[in-house]
């Protein structure tokens, strides 16, 4: 099978799997995002219910209900400042067609995640190289680990790079993983430069034919600049061995994040130009509402979300479902 | 670290900038100005909804004094509060039992296991104490490892069971072993765990019924968003945690947490983690964070800093020769080193008051002296003392052993003798007077 059609495969099978699978994706999906949803939806309810327009106490809880959600203040105020302009229009609003608006002025905001399909096109004869950057402790080993095992699943081959030398046993993780996973790893000593890793990585991955290589590289905080800088460096080195690598640059956000995740995508955009967002550890209290300010402000599309800490829990993000599981009741 | 927030709090004040009073209109807005502010920087909504109201009522109620600009009024209302809000004094761990157990727990990825090690670094230096490490975390791949290779740099002990996967008989066991081998300190490192699993939060709770800890340490990432109240929450329910630990701080624009989680659960904050070096651990003073906050700065923090780690005879090695005229470029390097020990030069160039803002975008960071020590390392010990000696072909060898130019080598030679001739001129300084160097940036740059 030619690579294009494994991948293209690969994706397909997310929208295409049995319907008792989609429903049970579904279901934890809308577990996960449970809290987000009863806080969001009983509030706006409780807010609206009886009255026969927004005034500004109503204005004011939605407000305190986008932001709680860590929805920021800008893009809060971007989509109360489109409710306001409806009321003026329709005097009367119920609660229904509210939240119907909210909706739809939340999906508007969230970027649609591009098939990755349409990217691997370009790419043949070559491993497909993904580069996953974020910033300390956000699961960054962990979202590789779930990646390669939904690879390997596809029937893609897959080899790992652990480009992460630098924190204490971050190479014994992601070896850790790969054996759980059954996926080949390549690594050296601690502390060794991490582009020679990934060079080493993508290297050995084409002598093997394999179909993707996943470099995962240490966390660091978006302000440090030389640490922002090794990771163009690394991205650089890539390019060297295959044109056009990295293919996709991944940035993994902690779900628990507040609005400094809009600053870690601005700063790793920068240096190394992300194109999609992996949000983990929804399956906690946290509602990962910044992804919303993110996709507005960045244009950045969400691709993976984390919903657990099983090989399983990663699902393919998807903002109908996203919205709707805020809102569905 | 709270540049964004203090610069957007400048930003409100310059609305009271040119008033003479106080007045309820003018407060207003500033108010609403410094409560999206706070929200931006993931303070708690309802947290911060309070706070501005208590401010403005302080506010109005405050005479404005002649010397006083209402905007300065305001400015010293707000550190106050802000100093009020996070806990009025630092607080400290309690050490007096034998061992002294300390159970550290938190959500996944805030930072535990790098803070076990730093605590045991800081408990060896700073309390003469002998810390035992315990690897509870036996459920994340490699995380005993991780553990392991922090221990060994921070040169303490770490018990672990390899085959061991029940938390609580590990930690039991460990301060057994902890007490038969005059352990003073035990630190528990656990798995990082979502305040809703309700398996792990039970395990926790059984940990702690069983060791019986003498201070529960909740971790925290500083970039935590409005969910950072919930959790903080949830695990003091369960646990009624001693303190907490706000990690990552070394990263940008915010402070949310900070100003919330002590209000919200009435716990102190007692440690900041500032990098990812093991000595990156300070004690939280919420008067100085306060400061920071507004723009103030942190010169106390600073001072400390460098007395600290600056060793008061070497000083006075470097004075003497100093005074004889044989400063070279090997004590040079020692003086270099002493500073990088300080910590990342923009964070101690932050808490000079006005220098904060001003540097905000500005590349320092801490290879800023790879350059000189590499042209340094490059000479021979007979140059390194002789820097007269230095004539042009020693330079062409150093600048190509240095990978640098010739006319980095003089640049650094004349920044040399001008830093040879300003020590000497204010002999018998100690670590004031470096700060003094410092603040006048006349710091050799490349």
């Amino acid at each position: 099978m030619a690579f294009f059609d494994k991948i293209k495969n690969l994706f397909n099978n997310n929208d295409k799997v049995s319907s008792e699978e989609s429903s049970q994706k579904q279901k934890k999906l809308e577990k996960s995002l449970e809290k987000t949803k009863t806080s969001l939806f009983n509030k706006i309810t409780k807010t609206v219910v009886g009255k026969s327009k927004i005034d500004d106490n109503d204005l004011d809880d939605i407000e305190e209900i986008l932001i709680t959600s860590d929805i920021g203040v800008e893009t809060s105020l971007k989509i109360i400042d489109r409710l306001e302009k409806r009321v003026e229009k329709d005097k009367y609003i119920n609660s229904d067609e509210l939240t119907d608006i909210l909706k739809k002025e939340i999906e508007e905001l969230l970027v649609v995640s591009k098939d990755i399909t349409l990217e691997v096109d370009s790419v043949e004869n070559v491993p497909y190289v993904i580069m996953v950057v974020g910033v300390n402790g956000v699961g960054k080993t962990t979202t590789i680990g779930k990646l390669a095992h939904k690879f390997k699943k596809a029937g893609l081959k897959v080899v790992l790079g652990a480009a992460d030398t630098f924190r204490a046993a971050a190479v014994d993780q992601l070896v850790i993983w790969s054996e759980r996973v059954g996926v080949d790893i390549v690594k050296q000593a601690m502390g060794s430069d991490p582009a020679s890793v990934a060079f080493d990585t993508i290297q050995s991955a084409m002598s093997k034919n394999a179909d993707v290589v996943i470099i995962d590289t240490a966390g660091r905080l978006h302000n440090k600049i030389n640490l922002m800088n090794e990771l163009s460096k690394i991205k650089n080195v890539m390019n060297k061995v295959v044109t056009n690598a990295p293919h996709d640059v991944l940035l993994v956000l902690d779900a628990s994040t507040g609005q400094n995740a809009i600053e870690q995508a601005k700063q790793f955009s920068s240096v190394t130009q992300v194109n999609s967002l992996a949000l983990t550890k929804l399956d906690g209290t946290a509602k990962g509402g910044v992804v919303i300010g993110i996709s507005d402000q960045l244009q950045i599309p969400v691709r993976y979300i984390g919903v657990g800490e099983g090989m399983e829990d990663l699902q393919m993000f998807n903002k109908e479902d996203f919205v709707n599981t805020l809102f569905n009741n | 670290m709270f540049e964004n927030l203090s610069e957007k709090l400048d930003k409100a004040f310059k609305v009271l900038k040119g008033q003479g009073s106080i007045s309820e209109i003018n407060v207003a807005q500033t108010m609403k100005e410094i409560r999206k502010a706070l929200i931006s920087a993931d303070v708690d909504y309802k947290t911060a909804k309070e706070f501005t109201a208590t401010v403005k009522e302080k506010a109005l109620g405050q005479e404005v004094l002649t010397t006083l600009k209402p905007g300065e009024l305001l400015t010293k209302i707000m550190k106050d509060e802000l100093a009020e809000l996070m806990g009025s004094s630092s607080s400290e761990l309690n050490l007096n039992s034998k061992p002294a157990i300390i159970l550290v727990a938190g959500l996944q990825g805030s930072g535990k296991t790098t803070f076990c090690g730093k605590l045991a670094y800081f408990l060896k230096n700073h309390n003469k104490k002998s810390p035992l490490l315990v690897a509870c975390d036996v459920y994340r791949p490699a995380a005993i490892d991780q553990i392991s290779v922090l221990a060994e740099q921070v040169s303490a002990e770490v018990y672990k069971e390899i085959e061991n996967k029940d938390p609580i008989s590990i930690s039991s066991n460990a301060v057994k072993y902890a007490k038969k081998n005059n352990h003073d300190v035990v630190i528990i490192d656990t798995a990082g765990r979502l305040a809703v699993d309700e398996a792990m939060m039970t395990e926790i709770t059984n940990i702690k019924s069983s060791i019986n800890p003498d201070e529960i340490l909740f971790v925290v990432d500083s970039m935590t968003g409005q969910d950072a109240v919930n959790t903080a929450k949830a695990f003091n329910h369960r646990l009624d945690f001693n303190g907490v630990v706000l990690t990552k701080l070394d990263g940008d624009t915010r402070g949310g947490a900070a100003l919330t989680i002590r209000s919200v659960v009435d716990k102190p904050i007692k440690f900041i983690g500032t990098s990812e070096k093991m000595e990156g651990l300070d004690i939280f003073h919420p008067d100085r964070m306060a400061s920071r906050i507004l723009g103030m700065g942190d010169v106390i923090s600073l001072v400390e800093r460098a007395q600290q780690q600056f060793d008061e005879q070497e000083a006075r090695k470097i004075q003497k020769k100093i005074a004889k005229n044989t400063f070279g470029f090997d004590d040079f390097l020692k003086q270099i080193q002493q500073i990088k020990k300080m910590g990342n030069i923009k964070d101690l160039a932050g808490m000079i008051p006005g220098v904060g803002k001003a540097i905000k975008d500005v590349d320092i960071d801490d290879d800023a002296f790879k350059g000189i020590e590499s042209i340094i390392y490059s000479m021979t010990p007979y140059e390194r003392s002789n820097p007269n000696v230095l004539n042009g072909s020693r330079k062409k060898r150093i600048a190509s052993g240095s990978g640098t130019n010739v006319q980095e080598i003089n640049q650094l030679i004349k920044q040399f003798s001008q830093m040879g001739k300003m020590m000497k001129m204010m002999q018998g300084g100690g670590a004031s007077k470096m700060m003094e160097m410092m603040k006048g940036n006349n710091l050799p740059r490349f």
